[in-house]
Parts: structure tokens; C-alpha cells; sequence
């Protein structure tokens, strides 16, 4: 499952293949729909949730609110099914994704990260990261990944900085349990299941004491 | 369904994780994990600080409740949360939690209010609610007058601040001393060796074309202040304990006389305090006192129930259960507003037999 971009998606991959997939995009009902999606794709496999054997969650860069919505609820399943709960780089999804569609060769992945930001990483090709993830203005990596081809919503959001976008736009969950069976049949360690938030907390300490009496 | 249910209690609201679990009315277990020293320094809850730490101390945080009860997850009778008022991004990772734990383990969810929680946890500490129970919540967050007919479904606001809640209060005069944040415990162990009748601070929305139930805590937190700077202004030492207690007092004051004032006025002989300004030494003694003058029964749980905990949800949880209410569906939403006349949020097809609506005659808000 991953929840770290506008796309709420959960898959369920039998180690060769994908089972059955759901993938809405609503980047303000993360919380709503996840559930309801799992349960969806559980059904429509006619598989039971603790037949599951391994839980794979999106850790992310995205935008904070989401991320933790498929991230806790991940660490639950893992806690009341006993099973490994593996972490993936969102970005690494999409690439592999983008792979599965024909992309080959050295690309970029960029996902929205709001504030007029994108989060972004650099592969050689579908499931091998050079770069990042990273989170910068635009502007600034466009000279960086001049020429590249440029996966993922963050691409198609600013056509100036990233001119060859290219998709799929969002990630679906299937290719991220696909890219995690490969992984993981080929004896990897896969991330633990913890947050990329890539940027700070925004907390102000507070300034100095405001007096209220009248000058 | 059980008379005694057993149920999970989540609340993450503000910046304790708390994971409680109870059997009915007894209390098995009441594991909290706290952010609230990583916020000392920023003087207040950061909301991504606290929603970070949530995310962090979650599941530990059940695992280490489940085993502090003696229980596995397969034996309860439902899962609770608090849905809301809270802070959004907080609330939600325990609403998620909530769902994904019901969901493994399919058990009924019940999505409940915070405020109504913090009433109801004193059925852990005193058996059941009697009913009506007059309650007064006050904390960082919230300062209400609620009459509770039925906590699981018949909560009616009579009165809240205007400004301030009372432990902001208590956080804004602590800072304005360099005591410190959160500003209550110290302001009430600084207030023991003080006295509070130095400084005639004002009580605000005392006055008798005021309203009766609502509480205004700004015009006092401006006054303090500006004792204070005067002080310092004629290069005088502030007597801290002095202005602790005297602070203090002008705000247990307002709090205890309208909350016997409500009792009296509606005939209700149970008056509940919650909330974690109910922690506050001197609160709860003079509430006892007026509370026995006026022939009132005071009932005020431990302060570590006081906190927000996740007791208090599961206790909640349990009447839902034990009153057969509607749980909530796998939709269910955090909602940081959440009126606290929604005592929980059933699902979309619930049907709540006996709703407010039918067993109220005189409903506030029909
Ligand atoms: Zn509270």
C-alpha cells in the first residue's frame, strides 16, 4: 500500500503477480479510503487479510498527513498478523512502474511535494537509484536533469523546469508489491517502515516574550 | 452483547499517545507515550511534532497496553478512538490505527468524542456516571460546562471559553514568569507557598448580566501581565508565589462557581471534573468545598485520568458497547471539530434506536 502521494493504492501480489489492485486519487481522504480499499482488494482476490505473508508500505518523500495514514496502518497489520512490514521508496515505485510501461535508460521520477516543490530522484534505469530522493524548487534540478524523461505528477505539474514528462502520473500499489517480490526473492533488504519526510517540522521557537502594556 | 465489554481505547488527539484498555468499568491498562518534552522549547504543541511522535509510539504503544492487561487483541469486544475535536494530522494517525487494528482483527470500531471521554473516564474511578452528570472539562485545550443525560448519546454544551481554555492560561502566565511549558504544575506547586488573596486579579464573565456558563480567561492572562511588568518596570522583584497564587485562584474561582451555579440551576447533584487542569491541587480542593456546601457529590478522577488518555476512550468504547450503539464503518473520519454533541460517529447506515432526538423532550438543539 502506498499513501505518501495523492494516490490512496493497495495491491495484493501473489510473488509473480499482481492479485488485485486498487488506486484512487484524492489527496484529502487518505484516511477515508485506505481501508476501504484494502478490504476491496482482499474481496475481490477471495483472500483472507491473515493470509497475508509479508506487508510492503510507500515510506515516501510525501507530504506529511498522508504518508502516516499507510505507514501506521501497515505497522498495525504487522503487529496483529506477525508478519515483516518492508518499506519501499515511493519514487522507486514509480520508476519501476515506468519501467514496466517501456521506459528504459536514465530517467527522473518527481512527485508533488506542495509549496512549490517536487520530490524527486534520479535512476540509471527501472530499479536503480543514482540520486535523491530529494525535495527542491523545480527551477533549481532543472539543469540537473536536462534531457532526462521525467516520471510522475511532480514532472507534469511544471512542464518549464521538466519539458519530457512522462507517466504513469501516479503510482498504483501493484508496482511497488512487484518491485518488493523481487527484492525480496532475490534475498534484499528492503527500508524499515519509517517516514521519508525529507523536510523539517515547520516550529518556530517561539520570539521573546510580548509585552502587552501599553507604551 | 457482554455487560462487561473489553475493550481498546486509542486517543491521539493532542500530544499523548495514549492506549488504554477496560473491562467495562475496571481499568486493565493505561499506556501513554508522551510528546510533550520535544514541544517544551517551541512553548506549545507543534502539530507535525506531535503527529510524528504519534506515528513513532503507536503500535509499541498498544502492544505495551495488551500486554500490561493481560490480554490478546482476539479476546476484545470492540476498538475505540477518539475521532475528535483534536488536532487533524494527530487524530488521524490514530484513526488509522483504530481501523487497521478493528479491521485485522474484525472487531466492531467505535469512532467516539474526546470531551465525552473525558467524562466517562470516571466510571473507571467511581462506577458508572450517574444520570444527568454535570461535568466541567478543563485543559490546554477545552473549558466546557456539559450536562450529560446518557454519555454515549446525550451531551449538551451549557457553556465553553470564549477566549482562552484555562490551561492556556496557566501555559501564557507560566511563560510570562520564565516558568516554563506546560505552565500548570509548576504554577500550582509555586501557588502552595503563596497566597492568593495578595492580588485582586479579575474574574471574568463574573458579572450579572454576564453569561452564566461561558468563561473568559484573556482580560485575567492581560492583567497578570501587566502586574507583572509594572513590577519590573519600578525595577521590583515579582513576588512569583504571591502571583501564582493569586492567578490561580481568580481562575479556580470562576471555574467552581459556575460549575456549582449549573448544578444547582439544572437540579443535578453530581458534579464531574476532567480534563488536565483537573490535575490542579487547588481546583479540586475547592471544588470539595463549595461542592459540600452546596450539597453537591464531587467526583474527580485520579490526574493521571485527568490526562488525556486512551482510558478514557476505551471506557467510552465500552458503554457504546454495552448500550449496544451503532459502531462506526470502515470510513469513519478524523474530525478535528467534531461538536460535542456527537458523542461517537456510527457509520452511514447505523440506525441509533434510541436517539436523542426521540428520548429528549426538551433538546437544546432541536
Ligand atoms: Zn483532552
Amino acid at each position: 500500500m502506498d499513501t505518501a502521494t495523492p494516490a490512496v493504492t493497495v495491491a495484493l501480489h501473489d510473488g509473480t503477480r499482481v492479485v488485485a489492485e486498487s488506486a484512487q486519487v484524492d489527496a484529502r481522504r487518505h484516511g477515508e479510503l485506505l481501508l476501504p480499499a484494502v478490504d476491496r482488494v482482499l474481496a475481490d482476490a477471495g483472500v483472507e487479510l491473515d493470509a497475508v505473508t509479508d506487508v510492503v508500505v510507500g515510506v515516501g518523500p510525501g507530504p506529511y498527513t498522508g504518508l502516516r495514514v499507510g505507514l501506521v496502518t501497515a505497522a498495525t497489520f504487522g503487529s496483529v498478523l506477525s508478519v515483516p512490514v518492508h518499506g519501499l521508496c515511493t519514487l522507486d515505485g514509480l520508476a519501476y512502474a515506468a519501467g514496466r510501461s517501456g521506459l528504459d535508460g536514465p530517467f527522473a521520477v518527481a512527485t508533488d511535494a506542495r509549496r512549490k516543490e517536487v520530490y524527486w530522484a534520479r535512476y540509471e534505469d527501472a530499479r536503480t537509484r543514482t540520486a535523491g530522493p530529494s525535495v527542491d524548487r523545480p527551477a533549481d534540478i532543472a539543469d540537473r536533469l536536462a534531457g532526462l524523461p521525467v516520471v510522475g505528477a511532480g514532472a507534469v505539474l511544471y512542464p518549464e523546469a521538466f519539458p519530457d514528462a512522462r507517466g504513469p502520473e501516479h503510482l498504483a500499489a501493484g508496482a511497488l508489491a512487484g518491485l518488493a517480490a523481487e527484492r525480496l526473492a532475490a534475498g534484499a533488504e528492503l527500508l524499515p517502515p519509517q517516514p521519508l519526510y525529507l523536510r523539517r517540522p515547520d516550529a518556530q521557537v517561539p520570539k521573546n516574550y510580548k509585552v502587552v502594556t501599553p507604551k | 452483547m457482554a455487560d462487561e465489554p473489553l475493550v481498546l481505547g486509542i486517543e491521539t488527539s493532542c500530544d499523548e499517545t495514549g492506549v488504554g484498555i477496560v473491562r467495562g468499568t475496571t481499568l486493565l491498562a493505561d499506556a501513554v507515550a508522551s510528546s510533550v518534552d520535544t514541544h517544551a522549547r517551541f512553548g506549545g504543541v507543534v502539530p507535525e511534532i506531535a503527529s510524528r511522535a504519534h506515528l513513532e509510539a503507536m503500535v509499541p504503544t498498544i502492544e505495551r497496553a495488551l500486554k500490561e492487561a493481560g490480554v490478546s487483541g482476539r479476546d476484545l469486544d470492540g476498538i475505540a478512538v477518539t475521532a475528535g475535536p483534536g488536532l487533524a494530522g494527530a487524530l488521524l494517525v490514530g484513526v488509522s490505527a483504530a481501523k487497521a487494528y478493528a479491521y485485522a482483527l474484525d472487531k466492531p470500531l467505535y469512532g467516539v468524542n474526546h470531551l465525552a471521554s473525558h467524562i466517562c473516564v470516571d466510571q473507571l474511578e467511581h462506577g458508572p456516571l450517574p444520570e444527568p452528570t454535570m461535568a466541567l472539562l478543563v485543559s490546554g485545550g477545552h473549558s466546557s460546562l456539559l450536562l450529560a443525560p446518557d454519555i454515549t448519546n446525550d451531551v449538551r454544551p451549557l457553556g465553553a471559553t470564549i477566549d482562552d481554555a484555562a490551561g492556556e492560561a496557566f501555559d501564557k502566565i507560566a511563560r510570562v514568569l520564565d516558568l516554563g511549558f506546560p505552565g500548570g504544575p509548576v504554577i500550582d506547586r509555586l501557588a502552595k507557598e503563596g497566597d492568593p488573596a495578595a492580588i485582586a486579579f479579575p474574574r471574568g464573565l463574573t458579572g450579572s448580566r454576564d453569561p452564566a456558563y461561558d468563561f473568559s480567561f484573556s482580560g485575567l492572562k492581560t492583567s497578570v501581565a501587566r502586574w507583572i511588568e509594572a513590577k519590573r518596570a519600578a525595577g521590583e522583584e515579582v513576588p512569583v508565589r504571591d502571583v501564582a497564587a493569586s492567578f490561580q485562584e481568580a481562575v479556580v474561582d470562576v471555574l467552581t462557581r459556575k460549575a456549582v451555579r449549573a448544578c444547582k440551576d439544572e437540579g443535578v447533584d453530581h458534579l464531574m471534573i476532567g480534563g488536565g487542569v483537573a490535575a490542579n491541587s487547588r481546583l479540586r480542593a475547592l471544588a470539595e468545598e463549595r461542592c459540600e456546601r452546596a450539597g453537591i457529590r464531587l467526583r474527580v478522577p485520579r490526574p493521571k485520568l485527568c490526562t488525556d488518555n486512551g482510558a478514557m476512550v476505551a471506557a467510552l468504547g465500552a458503554e457504546m458497547v454495552a448500550r449496544n450503539r451503532p459502531a462506526s464503518d470502515l470510513e469513519l473520519s478524523a474530525d478535528s471539530s467534531l461538536p460535542v454533541t456527537e458523542t461517537h460517529v456510527p457509520g452511514a447506515h447505523a440506525h441509533d434506536h434510541d436517539h436523542v432526538h426521540e428520548i429528549s423532550k426538551d433538546n437544546l438543539y432541536s
